[in-house]
């Protein structure tokens, strides 16, 4: 009797470890994988500042004096839209871009400050050296610089386009628009009077 | 470009050396084929600014002074 039963048993353990055997294999797994101990990625501030002061260099050693000035004393930096073929300064672009760090860009329209869109797009380092895909904040203005400067329309095609607000307020945009008017106004007035100053030639 | 890091050198070298541009066209390819895009930095004479985007080492002005390697963009969210 004990025979059969035993038989028996292992008749249907046999017969059902194709189901049972993936199972336990699957549970072993996850208890593996809840036991294991994930690496610490601390956040290092002194890290990220000296990459940002790196990054920073790197940024200013790249874009021209004003769009250098524009970021250190705005926060963001004005690219011309359809910059290929045209001259520089804007003459004649419709719209520009607002290139913000780590936030999407924002195109407008050049006459009417009208806001036009968004472009969220990143620039992911899958090998996250440091635990992280993000760049340091110059870094990844300077990326969007050379992607907008190089190949507009790549990036603009790679990136996901929304109406305007959906990230960066309006008001703000419009507020920065002000400002860089503004900005560039002094800049001007200013370049005027050292030019009136100077002795002529 | 390196999250945590910043500007990092990857290699340097003289393209008039037949052995050193070896290596930098070894190194270019390395880094297009690990995903990153290139660009050159570029000036005109009226102070204008941009980025020149290269595929190929032969693209890169001879008189280049530097390959900037950066991630591919994504559509973010």
């Amino acid at each position: 009797m004990l025979l059969a039963l035993g038989a028996s048993a292992l008749v249907a353990i046999a017969l059902l470890s194709d189901l049972i055997f993936p199972r336990l294999l699957e549970m072993w797994t996850r208890y593996r994988a809840r036991r294991r101990r994930a690496p610490e990625l601390s956040f290092d501030p002194g890290r990220e500042r000296r990459a940002e002061q790196r990054a920073r260099e790197l940024l200013r050693s790249c874009v021209n004096d004003e769009e250098w000035a524009m970021y250190r004393e705005l926060g963001f930096i004005r690219v011309w839209g359809g910059r290929n073929g045209r001259s520089e300064g804007g003459d004649g672009a419709e719209y520009a871009y607002l290139i913000y760090p780590h936030r999407p860009i924002v195109a407008y329209l050049a006459q009417t400050g009208r806001l036009l869109s968004e472009y969220c797009v990143a620039f992911p380092d899958e090998t996250r050296p440091y635990g992280s895909v993000r760049l340091p904040d110059s870094d990844d203005v300077l990326a969007k610089w050379m992607a907008l400067t190089g190949d507009e329309e790549r990036l603009i095609t790679t990136a996901n386009m929304h109406l305007p607000g959906r990230q960066v307020d309006p008001a703000q945009v419009q507020r920065d628009l002000w400002r860089l008017s503004r900005w560039e106004r002094a800049r001007m007035r200013v370049a005027g009077a050292g030019a009136e100053a100077a002795p002529p030639n | 470009m390196k999250p945590g890091h910043g500007e990092v050198l990857i290699a340097e070298g003289d393209v008039e050396l037949a052995e050193e541009e070896q290596r930098l066209i070894e190194e270019f390819r390395r880094q297009l084929d690990a995903g990153l895009w290139a660009a050159v930095p570029v000036a005109d004479g009226a102070g204008r600014r941009e980025a020149r985007m290269v595929h190929r080492f032969e693209d890169v002005p001879r008189d280049a002074d530097r390959v900037i390697f950066f991630p591919r963009a994504a559509g973010g969210s």
